[in-house]
C-alpha cells in the first residue's frame, strides 16, 4: 500500500511544481472570474435583482449570487485545462511515462484527477479571498463546508476533461471543446443567473440547464457556502463524477484507446 | 531485479497484431537472455514500434503472449512493468522540471520511497556524468544530455530489461558512440538485457544479437557473427539487405 502513497504523492507534487511554474495560469484563472465579478456584475447589478431563493434567506445582490458560479467556472476551466495538458502530454510523449508505470492505470488516472482537483481548489480559495476583500463574505464555516463540495465538483469536471482527452486525438481539435463543451456548460447553468429567470424566457433552455451536471455542481457549492446541504445536487454531482471517471478509465484502457492513436505512440 | 543469466528474461510467443485490417505483426517469437544486447533492425513499417508498444503495454493484444522473467504481461502487468525500463524514440521528459525532479517523478510512479530514490538518482547521475546538471531544467540541456537523463531514468527502478526505441535518433556521432558504450557497459556490469530498435547499422557490433523484423515477421534472430557466417555476408548492411530483400532502413 505504501507504494501507492509514494506514487500518489509524486503525481501531486509534479502537478504542483508544474502549476507553480506556470504563474500565468494562476493569474488568468483568477482574472477571468474577477472580471465577471467586478465588471460584469457591476453592469448587471441594477438589471438583475435576485429574489429570495434557497439557500439565501434575504434579498441578495447580483455579485453575491455569482460568486459560487464563478468558483464553479474556475473548476470548469481548470478541469478542461488539465485535459488540454493531457492531450499535450500525449502529443509530446510524456504521457507514456505515466501509462507505463507499474501502478494500475485506474489508480494513476484517479491520482491525476485528484492532483488537478487540488490545484483547482487552491485557485478557488484565492478567488474567495479576493472576493472577501471586495466585500463578498461568507462565514468561516461556509468556506470550510465548501471544501468537499468543491472537491466533488472539481473531480466531476476533471473526469470530464480526462474523458475528453482520451477521445481527442489532436491538440488542434481542442478549440472545439471550448465551443461545444465549456461555453454551453457554462451558459446553460445556474452559474450566472438563477434558472427560474431562464424559465421565464425559454422553457426548453431551462430544462437543458436542469440536466446540466455543472448546474448541480454550482448549486452544491452555493448551498455549502451558506452552510446548507443540497442532497439532490450532491447525488447528481457524485454520480456524474463516478460515470465520467469510469468513462475516462475506459478511454485510457490500452485495449481500446491507444489502438486508435497508434501513430501517436 | 537482476536476472539469472541462464533463464530467458523476455519471451514473446506467437504474437500477432492487427491494425484495422492490416497485419502488423505475425507469429512473432523471441527469447531474450539475461545480460545480452539485442539489436532490433527493420525498415519503416516493419512493426518495430508496434512490438515495443505491445511489450510496454501501450497497446494490447489477446493474440500471443509476452512474459518477463516468467510473469505474463496480461496476467501480472504491474510486476512485469516493474521490471522494465523504457526509452522512447521521442523525448518524454518534462521540459519545465529539473533533471532531479524528472527522475523523482519517475521513481514515485514506480512506488519508490523518496529517500531511496534520491540515493539511486545520485548513482545513475554519476554513472552518466550528469551530477552537476541535476538542478538544471531539462529544457536547457542538449539532445545528448537529455538522452542520458532518459536512460538514467529508465534504470532508476533497476529493471531486468531495458527497451530502447531508436534512442540514438537525432544525436551526433560522438554522442551516439558514448551512449552506446554506456549501454553495453550496463549489459556487462548489471546483467541487464537490452532490446534496442535502431536504424543505425554502424551501431551494431559483432558480439551483439541481431533480430531483423520485416513485414511483421521475424526474418532473423541470431548472434550477429553467427548470422554473418551462416548467410555468407561480409557485414551487417549486406546481411540486412539480404533479409529484407534490398529494402533500405
Amino acid at each position: 500500500m505504501i507504494k501507492y502513497w509514494y506514487c500518489f504523492n509524486g503525481i501531486i507534487k509534479r502537478e504542483m511544481l508544474r502549476f507553480l511554474q506556470q504563474k500565468a495560469r494562476l493569474v488568468s484563472a483568477i482574472v477571468r472570474p474577477l472580471l465577471w465579478l467586478v465588471v460584469f456584475a457591476a453592469g448587471f447589478r441594477a438589471a438583475l435583482g435576485i429574489a429570495i431563493i434557497p439557500p439565501y434567506q434575504t434579498y441578495i445582490t447580483y455579485d453575491v449570487y455569482i460568486v459560487p458560479g464563478l468558483a464553479g467556472i474556475i473548476l470548469l476551466f481548470n478541469g478542461l485545462q488539465s485535459s488540454l495538458s493531457m492531450v499535450y502530454d500525449r502529443e509530446m510523449g510524456s504521457m507514456k511515462v505515466l501509462l507505463t508505470s507499474p501502478m494500475p492505470r485506474p489508480f494513476l488516472l484517479i491520482s491525476k484527477l485528484l492532483a488537478g482537483a487540488c490545484i483547482s481548489i487552491i485557485q478557488v480559495y484565492v478567488f474567495f479571498a479576493i472576493a472577501w476583500v471586495l466585500g463578498i463574505k461568507m462565514t468561516l464555516m461556509g468556506y470550510l463546508l465548501a471544501f468537499p463540495a468543491l472537491l466533488l465538483t472539481a473531480l466531476m469536471l476533471g473526469a470530464l476533461g480526462l474523458f475528453l482527452s482520451s477521445r481527442i486525438k489532436q491538440l488542434e481539435n481542442f478549440a472545439g471543446v471550448m465551443n461545444f463543451v465549456v461555453f454551453p456548460m457554462f451558459f446553460l447553468s445556474s452559474a450566472l443567473y438563477p434558472l427560474w429567470k431562464m424559465r421565464e424566457s425559454n422553457e426548453v433552455l431551462y430544462w437543458i440547464s436542469q440536466y446540466n451536471p455543472f448546474t448541480h455542481g454550482v448549486e452544491l457549492i452555493r448551498f455549502a457556502l451558506y452552510e446548507t446541504a443540497n442532497f439532490n445536487a450532491m447525488i447528481i454531482t457524485l454520480v456524474t463524477a463516478v460515470v465520467l471517471s469510469a468513462l475516462a478509465i475506459w478511454g485510457y484502457d490500452p485495449k481500446r484507446s491507444m489502438q486508435k492513436v497508434r501513430t501517436k505512440i | 531485479m537482476k536476472s539469472d543469466t541462464n533463464s530467458p528474461v523476455l519471451q514473446v510467443t506467437d504474437l500477432h497484431y492487427r491494425y484495422q485490417q492490416k497485419k502488423v505483426l505475425e507469429a512473432v517469437n523471441l527469447t531474450l537472455a539475461a545480460g545480452k544486447f539485442y539489436a532490433l533492425l527493420g525498415p519503416n513499417g516493419a512493426g518495430k514500434s508496434t512490438l515495443f508498444s505491445l511489450i510496454c503495454r501501450l497497446l494490447s493484444t489477446e493474440d500471443g503472449q509476452i512474459s518477463l522473467q516468467g510473469q505474463q504481461l496480461n496476467k501480472s502487468p504491474s510486476s512485469v512493468m516493474q521490471s522494465m525500463g523504457i526509452v522512447f524514440q521521442q523525448s518524454t521528459l518534462d521540459l519545465d522540471l529539473s533533471v532531479a525532479q524528472n527522475l523523482l517523478y519517475h521513481a514515485s510512479l514506480h512506488g519508490i520511497k523518496r529517500k531511496v530514490a534520491l540515493q539511486r538518482i545520485q548513482i545513475e547521475l554519476s554513472r552518466f556524468e550528469l551530477q552537476d546538471r541535476q538542478h538544471e531544467k531539462v529544457r536547457t540541456l542538449n539532445g545528448g544530455h537529455r538522452r542520458r537523463v532518459e536512460i538514467a531514468r529508465a534504470l532508476l527502478h533497476q529493471p531486468a530489461l531495458l527497451l530502447l526505441d531508436e534512442a540514438s535518433v537525432g544525436l551526433d556521432i560522438a554522442t551516439r558512440q558514448s551512449i552506446n558504450k554506456y549501454i553495453r557497459q550496463l549489459c556487462e556490469d548489471e546483467k541487464i538485457t537490452v532490446l534496442s530498435s535502431t536504424h543505425q547499422i554502424d551501431e551494431i557490433s559483432p558480439e551483439d544479437n541481431l533480430i531483423i523484423l520485416h513485414q511483421g515477421k521475424v526474418r532473423l534472430d541470431a548472434p550477429c557473427q553467427q548470422a554473418l557466417t551462416e548467410q555468407g555476408c561480409s557485414d551487417v548492411a549486406s546481411l540486412y539487405q539480404k533479409m529484407t530483400q534490398g529494402q533500405l532502413s
